[in-house]
């Protein structure tokens, strides 16, 4: 594809001649060069995809509205996944008290590319009888990433900065078809500086498309009257995409339909929800912008929600918070600001850290080591002891075995004993019995 | 609280996350992207000559108005010529800084120093307009990315001011060193010239990029080592065409035949040019990022007690 678009470049190369020669070249003199022949750089996006993509991607996004707007079912929609299926069940299913702030992860992979997406929901917003404050634990949220970037940016080591900003927050507007509430007004007052804020309406297959029409224009109308700053879509040069993006700002916010279960109409299998008049069907740009809003978010857009999170809201985050700091000399942050600390105390806190951490971990090393030592201490005494047994074992053996053969000799010696004093007798019965004979041979012959 | 579930394509479809390339070629495009590029070595070794060849473009100060047979100076001066080159639709500008005076002096000790002090002035405007309280939405990147040194091709080894310099240079800046004017070597003596080069940096424990302590994973580490195992690269600079065998190349004509600068059997310069330019640039740039310059801030946050961040009022004092 690169020499495709090259040759065509380089075509179109030898027919401009806009070659503008500067009078003033001394240091630091730019000027516009024609090329003769191909360099090469154009290559460079090639090689910052390639990195990426090798690290993969990353965002983060937030989704805020009362229970039951079908705001989970929409986030399963638009990346095609269970992020909340029967074993984790979704907070909506969860009856909260208070409003929370929770975060997801899901690891998408498409084409080679990966992407880690985080899902911050905030179940329990607008659920409560009293719901004065309910955007307080939102706003600390998006706060305390900022923070946390803030301070991984300031240290001295900036090896690793994981980047949990919140790129971007639907938020989930009730169809009721009259207006906005003002519930809905005070979180996006309080949230536009903060966060690119997507307005939607939720469950849009409760209405009409004349009431849809209406209702949105409402909306925006009381958008701009109460001066919200919702995500502004930035302008380029390209004809193609100023009519796309025209197309979108026409349709805005968009109404949503969320479903994943498979419906078959007129023999195409399509995502839809089935009502006994109709399948309002999830994809069909007729029925809602459901598809708009996923081109919006993934296809197209998903770069420059990074790009204004990082260059705009955090940058006014940051302003703020380090002209408090200069202007007041106060230390006005609650938190422990490491800004207000000299780097190099930073430094020395860090590096204590590092070393409490090392010491915990030499601990544990060497208590695992001990224990290991005492049981194999343990093992051998063990082992010592069945040895000394079997030696005691084999000792009994060994004297048994003595006193039977000193029995057997003994026994034996007996025997000799007896055998031999019969001999004895026996002999001396010959001897008497040979003297008689003797004698009584004597006397024969006498 | 956070729950990592094993998502993925698992129903129908397709989602698009792979357009994200496409996102980010469009913003790369638009923005354009800076890559300045250093050169140094003794005069007369081809430098400004080199550079416009690996442009195409007369990019170096010689072509912005000095003479060709001008005076070398009496102490070394640091030039910096930027120009914007276009390609493909995307934009660079390319800022190509001299080094005019550099190891031509009777005595060039510290001849490094200015040259040193440059790009640590360099990385300084960085960090203040990083430290700002309100910052530009780009800060302007006039850090240097890499440092081309041009060796003598003596044949013998490298002179104890090359030793010198890189020894000193190599921790705050990517050195890619080169054999100048490499036809005056035979192809085995460029050979035996290159081993022992290479040799000498590693007894030196001079690391020139790309640095082995910077490989990312196992395709790096193989791509790089290639690349060292080539380096230092043997080049040849022209900006005169010949014609051989009936095509239009680069190259210096000699009585005994054409020198081809882009031809692989003569010398070294494409793979220069495609190690430089086609396969390295974004890494160039990363290495000065995340590496040369957090040293360099990381030292600077270190002495006299640190950096306060300044309001853009008082960006003309300093308060470092």
């Amino acid at each position: 594809r690169d020499v495709c678009t090259l040759f065509h470049c380089l075509q179109h190369r030898k027919q401009r001649s806009s070659v503008r020669l500067d009078d003033n070249l001394l240091t630091h003199g730019t000027l516009q060069k024609n090329l003769e022949g191909y360099v090469g750089f154009a290559n460079l996006p090639n090689q910052v995809y390639r990195k990426s993509v090798k690290r993969g991607f990353e965002f983060t996004l937030m989704v805020v509205g009362e229970s039951g707007l079908g705001k989970s079912t929409l986030i399963n929609s638009l990346f095609l996944t269970d992020l909340y299926s029967p074993e984790y069940p979704g907070p909506s299913h969860r009856i909260k008290k208070t409003v929370q702030v929770e975060q997801s992860k899901v690891l998408v992979k498409e084409g080679g590319v990966q992407l880690l997406l985080t899902i911050v929901d905030t179940p329990g917003f607008g659920d409560a009888v009293d719901n004065s404050n309910c955007w307080q634990p939102v706003i600390d949220y998006i706060d305390s990433k900022f923070e946390d970037y803030l301070n991984a940016e300031s240290r001295v080591n900036r090896r690793l900065m994981p980047d949990s900003r919140v790129q971007c927050c639907l938020y989930f507007i009730a169809p009721s078809g009259h207006g906005l509430k003002p519930l809905d007004i005070e979180f996006m007052k309080r949230l536009h500086e903060k966060v690119n804020i997507i307005p939607l309406i939720a469950k849009a297959d409760t209405m009409t498309p004349e009431e849809c029409q209406q209702f949105k224009k409402q909306i925006m109308k009381e958008i701009q009257e109460h001066k919200i700053k919702i995500y502004e879509f930035p302008e380029t040069d390209d004809e193609e995409e100023m009519k796309m993006i025209r197309r979108i700002k026409d349709r805005l916010p968009l109404a949503v339909v969320g479903s994943n279960t498979i419906i078959e109409v007129n023999g195409k299998r399509v995502r839809g929800r089935q009502y006994p008049w109709g399948v309002a069907e999830v994809e069909n740009g007729e029925h809602c912008d459901f598809t708009i809003l996923r081109n919006m978010l993934i296809r197209t857009h998903m770069q420059d929600l990074k790009d204004v999170t990082n260059n705009v809201h955090y940058e006014n985050y940051r302003s703020r918070k380090l002209a408090a700091v200069t202007y007041n000399g106060v230390d006005n942050n609650k938190n422990k600001g490491q800004l207000t600390k000299s780097p190099l105390a930073q430094m020395e806190e860090e590096r204590r850290d590092h070393v409490s951490k090392m010491r915990k971990m030499e601990q544990e090393m060497e208590q695992v080591f001990e224990m290991k030592v005492k049981e194999k201490l343990q093992k051998l005494r063990d082992s010592e002891v069945e040895l000394q047994r079997r030696h005691e074992q084999m000792k009994k053996n060994l004297e048994a075995q003595h006193r039977e053969l000193e029995e057997r000799r003994r026994q034996h010696e007996e025997e000799k004993g007896g055998w031999e004093a019969q001999q004895r007798i026996l002999e001396q019965q010959k001897l008497d019995a040979s003297r008689t004979l003797e004698k009584n041979k004597k006397k024969k012959i006498f | 609280l956070a729950k990592m579930s094993g998502g993925g394509s698992t129903l129908l479809g397709y989602i698009g996350i792979d357009t994200i390339i496409e996102q980010m070629r469009k913003k790369t495009m638009k923005a354009g992207f800076d890559f300045n590029i250093m050169v140094v070595g003794n005069s007369g070794l081809g430098k400004s000559t080199l550079v416009n060849t690996l442009f195409k473009s007369q990019v170096s100060r010689r072509s912005a108005g000095w003479a060709r047979d001008e005076k070398i100076p009496k102490t070394i001066e640091i030039k910096a010529v930027s120009h914007v080159l276009e390609e493909g639709g995307v934009k660079m500008k390319l800022t190509v800084v001299d080094t005019p005076g550099f190891g031509d002096q009777i005595n060039n000790d510290n001849c490094w120093e200015p040259i040193s002090k440059y790009i640590n002035e360099q990385y300084e405007k960085f960090l203040k307009e990083e430290v700002n309280i309100t910052r530009k939405k780009r800060i302007p990147d006039t850090r240097v990315h890499c440092c081309i040194y041009f060796i003598t091709p003596t044949g013998h080894s490298l002179r104890s001011l090359d030793i010198e310099f890189m020894k000193r240079l190599s921790h705050s800046v990517n050195i890619i060193p080169v054999i100048a004017k490499s036809d005056t070597m035979t192809i085995e003596e460029r050979l035996e010239f290159k081993q022992r080069v290479r040799k000498e940096l590693e007894m030196g424990g001079i690391e020139v990029y790309p640095q082995k302590e910077f490989d990312e994973d196992m395709e790096d580490k193989s791509d790089n080592d290639k690349i060292r195992e080539a380096m230092p690269f043997a080049v040849v600079g022209s900006d005169k065409e010949y014609q051989v065998n009936g095509k239009r190349v680069l190259g210096r004509k000699t009585a005994w035949g054409i020198v081809e600068v882009e031809n692989p059997n003569h010398c070294e310069f494409a793979q220069l040019r495609d190690f430089l330019i086609r396969s390295h640039l974004q890494d160039l740039k990363e290495v000065t990022h995340n590496i040369h310059y957090e040293t360099y801030r990381a030292k600077r946050l270190n002495e006299n007690g640190g950096l306060h961040p300044i309001t853009c009022n008082d960006t003309q004092e300093s308060n470092l």
